[in-house]
């Protein structure tokens, strides 16, 4: 009877014989195929996110499992987008796992020829100090017998993949530090 | 920005992707919407799904093209050309709408005697100075206006002075929510007989712009542009809308500005602004561009487009008001709006006896732009810098000129999630293999912090619509890698630890500051918190629910008073999900638009004057006799229960100023602006003026061959290649792929998309090719003043040789988005590019003018010798002996 049996599993018989005609479902399915699901059904989280490549705004769907993002798909219910994200959209969970990714504080030294380590709390700590420093050293309280109140020593310059929120603490700090000299993306 | 602002009053997209698909006609032009904005393309679709034309007006066929029904190739960079003949055509051949042009526009306003047209200066409008390259926009003026501009817009140290005009310049973005001011209603004539009517002047502006000269300008064939002229016009009226949409192909130029200005000019005289299936779609390149700039990191500008101080106008709180508030209008509430953002920033500190802490913000006395800050970088007056998820070495424009900067600095701090090229130009720059840098001599300190990613913090973008859409945290961010909100709010936290104590009068403003925020389980500042403080909250502390409820005498904040309102009822109005199936097309309970949630902007014009919809098939807002109050398919944008008839009392300020009939509520005539009589730098109607380096004469105005107004940037490594020059005879122009973003740090550093665009390339057309013996997939070297870079050969159909006249124009175009670093490499093609601005926004040209030669670049020292060889054949004059 084996030969039998092995006969009508055949991808073909069971397109011919079964419901499947076009072979597109169940008549096409093996073994290890049949066992297989996608990532996304045993994600422990879905969370709801905003595709960061342009401006359209397509409304995307991260599926996290064990704390790490699985996959990132587009959201059907955004009006906008309505479930469609572009390649770069899709591949947007290389973004976060891409494999050089860099995820440690570098610090190149004055006239260094390589990158050093450095602990962040260090970093940030160090960054406040040349702030002070340079704030102070181009201080202008006036110009041209005007009244200025500024430093011209710092500057900034943001991507437009900022939040909102992200550019109000940048603008409301660096005004307050009186520095001018803040542009982005938005002007590139 | 300040395109559509000084046009209709907000310097954001008039109206929604989504809404696309009602238009009748969509035309297309500075973008290739179909590979840049994939999915915000499936609205164009479904738009020629119910029958409309779509027109695509580019240098290059691309998937855009292959969906519409016209393909117009243009010469890069001609576009003012093309858009006035299509006015001229719609005034010469009375095809306006005109019942929407009378009562909805400045059409009527008459024009001071002093003013003088480009048609009769040769090329300039009145009030010129050559000495400075800047205009005194005072004979500009509506005729009733007083003899100066409004006031504060006048630096009464230096009148006429370059110093004032170029803090003039720098104001425009200020548009971006609230016209420019004009201190009075214009004198009008109702018929648009009057010859100095903004009608009649408009007519005679554009009046040699026809469909020959646009052939000798663009390239473009008369019958091809006769279709397009068909097609717009036939759709566009009571019953039918049209809608244009841009992208960076308009706004990269040194007239970017006046690009966006014609086609406003052309959508208002064919009444197709504030009307479903019309507007102006402008197609942002980021996730958050429009962000950026409501809340801008510019800077000229403090949030919701509030200008920020001028040192020489500004001395306190009532010079600043009284300078930039229009006194009709809603600009007029701008006390409201500026003392609110002070409480925000300075809390309890600021109070109506110290000005609301006015004098702690500091002051601009001219162009601080991003260039003007390298240049100062170069030349040693600035010298630290902070480089939050922005590439400028790949991605501004003159990448030599931006290292030179950095490697010029003490210190520098590069927040990341990728060692991109401008944390390691140090190391691996292309000035180090020439030998203009050496590792070792280079005395910049540089931080590399890594950066959190989308989905490891919660904040919003504002996307192409003005759409604040929330996002989720989903996972939380490794090893040291932090959001910007955490990292500029524990930067604070220690300066102001530091300084704590500090009598220096200097430090008061830091440690006044309201920074205190409240965190999460996991120390992270609450994004919701911040989002919240953006809104704005009143006396009792609750969050406000509209800038209409904003005050000025200290008992209400607002972070952003255009935001005011996303977090009304205390609910994050962002974080919305509510699916599309589940509301009608407008979506209104999906995410928040600013303002007020309007989804389209203007939108009483969708109603006649009468407040009747002009047509059955175009009704959207319309006023309810009976309810007494504006309703539709939308938030109104306008004053709920205005009626159509109502006519403000003489000397009305403010809101109270709006006639029922002036849907341009931002603007302080409430009228759309055919014709911009203060607020731009290079003239009040735009005009056709060659790129900065251009390989054909300007057939239109022979005595002026570029914007007159144009700013230069004068540092040695900045050359300009002198134009119609046979040594850069051909035209360059840079633009994306589906498959990259930008300067290529979110996308050359994964392995999906560096596969599905490998290796940099240049498209050139067969003629081209044959010219130069380029060969399809074989190398080429691309030289300019700047730089010579290298990439493969696509010989295509797709980008053709054009005929201007008798002569024949080849174009280069150049993916932009490599680098030397990432998963996979190449010459950075901006490298090519030279910084000549547009005068309004300090944007820069991305056309240019090249040569291309097969084979790859010279390597090492050879390639500054083969470029300087270029230089001294062409002529090209060093920026710092030009003055």
């Amino acid at each position: 009877m084996a030969p039998v049996k092995a006969f009508l599993g055949w991808p073909l018989v069971r397109q011919v014989m079964g419901a499947d005609r076009l072979g597109r479902g169940h008549a096409a399915m093996s073994e290890r195929s049949r066992g297989l699901a996608p990532r996304t059904t045993d994600a422990d989280e879905v969370v709801d996110s905003i595709c960061p490549y342009c401006a359209v705004g397509c409304a995307q769907k991260v599926f996290v499992k064990d704390g790490a993002v699985t996959q990132i798909e587009g959201s059907p219910a955004s009006p906008i987008s309505r479930g469609r994200l572009c390649p770069k959209g899709s591949a947007s969970k290389q973004l976060v796992t891409s494999p050089t990714r860099v995820t440690k504080v570098r610090y190149r030294r004055p006239f260094g020829t390589d990158w050093e380590d450095l602990e962040l709390d260090t970093a940030i700590d160090m960054i406040a100090d040349r702030v002070i420093k340079t704030r102070k050293q181009f201080w202008e309280w006036e110009a041209d017998g005007k009244r200025t109140r500024r430093t011209l020593g710092i500057a900034s310059l943001g991507g437009a993949t900022l939040d909102n929120e992200e550019n109000y603490l940048m603008k409301k700090l660096y005004t307050a530090m009186g520095a001018i000299q803040i542009e982005n993306q938005a002007r590139i | 920005m300040p395109g559509l602002g000084t046009s209709f009053g907000r310097g954001g997209a008039t109206t929604n992707l989504m809404d696309l698909q009602n238009s009748d006609c969509i035309v297309i032009q500075g973008s290739n919407m179909a590979e840049a904005h994939p999915v915000g393309f499936q609205w164009v679709v479904e738009a020629t799904r119910r029958g409309a034309t779509v027109i695509h007006v580019d240098p290059r066929f691309t998937r855009t093209s292959a969906l519409a029904d016209v393909h117009v190739p243009i010469r890069a960079g001609s576009d003012i050309a093309f858009l006035g003949a299509l006015v001229n055509h719609v005034l010469s051949n009375d095809l306006d709408f005109r019942e929407y042009v009378v009562a909805y526009t400045n059409a009527a306003a008459i024009i001071g005697e002093e003013f003088r047209d480009t048609e009769d200066l040769a090329g300039l409008f009145s009030g010129y100075d050559a000495e400075s390259g800047s205009y005194d926009p005072e004979s500009w003026q509506y005729v009733n206006a007083p003899q100066a501009p409004a006031a504060g817009q006048r630096d009464p140290a230096q009148p006429g002075g370059p110093h004032e005009e170029r803090h003039r310049a720098a104001r425009s973005e200020t548009a971006g929510s609230g016209g420019p001011a004009v201190s009075a209603k214009p004198e009008r004539d109702e018929t648009l007989q009057h010859p100095r009517c903004v009608f009649q002047i408009l007519k005679r502006h554009f009046a040699r712009y026809t469909p020959e000269m646009v052939e000798q300008v663009c390239g473009v064939a008369p019958e091809q542009f006769a279709k397009v002229a068909d097609a717009l016009t036939s759709n566009s009226g009571r019953e039918r809308t049209s809608a244009f949409c841009y992208a960076v192909g308009w706004t990269h130029h040194s007239v970017g500005v006046q690009k966006i200005r014609t086609a406003s000019i052309l959508q208002t005289l064919l009444g197709n602004i504030g009307r479903p299936g019309g507007g102006i779609m402008a197609l942002r390149g980021h996730a958050s561009i429009q962000g950026s700039t409501d809340i801008p990191t510019l800077f000229n500008i403090l949030p919701g487009y509030l200008p920020m101080p001028h040192a020489h106008e500004h001395e306190n709180l009532d010079d600043y008001v009284a300078g930039d508030a229009g006194s009709t209008g809603f600009w007029g509430n701008m006390r409201d709006y500026a003392v609110s953002l002070l409480k925000s920033y300075w809390g309890d500190a600021a109070t109506a006896d110290n000005d609301f802490c006015f004098d702690y913000l500091p002051r601009l006395t001219g162009n601080h732009g991003t260039y003007e800050t390298v240049k100062g970088q170069i030349e040693g007056r600035c010298k630290g810098y902070f480089v939050v998820g922005e590439n400028p070495t790949v991605g501004s424009g003159n990448g030599k000129m931006q290292r030179l900067g950095m490697a010029n600095l003490d210190w520098l701090v590069v927040r990341d999630m990728q060692l991109i090229e401008s944390a390691t130009f140090w190391k691996d720059g292309p000035e180090i293999e020439t030998g203009e840098l050496a590792t070792a001599e280079i005395g910049t300190e540089v931080f590399f912090l890594p950066a959190a990613s989308h989905v490891e913090k919660a904040g919003s973008f504002t996307q192409t619509q003005r759409m604040l859409q929330w996002r989720d945290k989903a996972v939380e961010p490794p090893g040291d890698c932090q959001s910007e909100l955490d990292f500029y709010h524990e930067l604070g936290v220690r300066i102001r630890r530091k300084l704590a104590g500090s009598a220096d009068e200097m430090d008061r403003p830091l440690l006044d500051l309201v920074w205190d925020y409240p965190r999460d389980e996991h120390g992270d500042v609450d994004g919701q918190a911040v989002l919240r403080e953006i809104n704005g909250t009143g006396p009792d502390g609750a969050a406000l629910s509209s800038y209409t409820e904003l005050k000025s005498d200290g008992s209400t904040a607002c972070g952003c008073w255009i935001y005011c309102g996303v977090y009304a009822d205390e609910v994050n109005q962002a974080r919305r999900r509510k699916p599309h199936w589940e509301q009608d097309q407008v979506a209104a309970e999906w995410g928040w638009v600013w303002p007020a949630n309007r989804r389209i902007l203007y939108n009483r014009a969708s109603a006649a004057p009468d407040g009747t919809p002009w047509s059955e098939r175009k009704k959207y807002v319309w006023w309810d006799p009976e309810a007494g109050s504006w309703t539709g398919a939308d938030v109104p944008d306008f004053i709920a229960d205005r009626p159509p008839d109502h006519v403000p009392e003489d000397g009305a300020t403010g809101p109270d100023a709006l006639g029922g009939q002036d849907p341009f509520i931002m603007q302080t005539d409430g009228k759309a602006w055919l014709y911009v009589p203060v607020g731009l730098a290079d003239g009040p109607m735009p005009t056709h003026y060659e790129p900065a380096e251009s390989p054909v004469p300007n057939p239109l105005y022979p005595g002026q061959q570029g914007n007159p107004a144009i700013e230069n940037i004068k540092t040695a490594s900045n050359p300009m290649n002198p134009s119609l020059s046979e040594v850069f005879p051909f035209v360059f122009t840079s633009y994306r792929l589906t498959e990259h973003h930008t300067a290529g740090g979110m996308s050359r550093t994964l392995p999906y998309l560096s596969e599905l665009q490998p290796e940099p390339f240049c498209e050139v057309s067969p003629g081209l090719a044959r010219e130069r013996g380029l060969e399809h997939l074989g190398w080429a070297t691309i030289v300019t003043a700047r730089t010579a870079i290298e990439a493969r050969v696509l010989v295509t159909d797709r980008l053709r040789s054009l005929r201007l006249g008798d002569r024949t124009i080849e174009q280069v175009g150049l993916p932009y988005h490599w680098g030397p670093n990432g998963i996979v490499r190449g010459d950075a093609p901006n490298d090519l590019v030279g910084l000549a601005l547009d005068p309004n926004v300090h944007i820069q040209d991305k056309v240019g003018t090249c040569d291309i030669r097969p084979g790859r670049r010279p390597r090492g020292p050879a390639l500054t010798a083969y470029v300087a060889d270029y230089r001294r054949r062409a002529g090209v004059v060093d920026p710092e002996e030009d003055s």
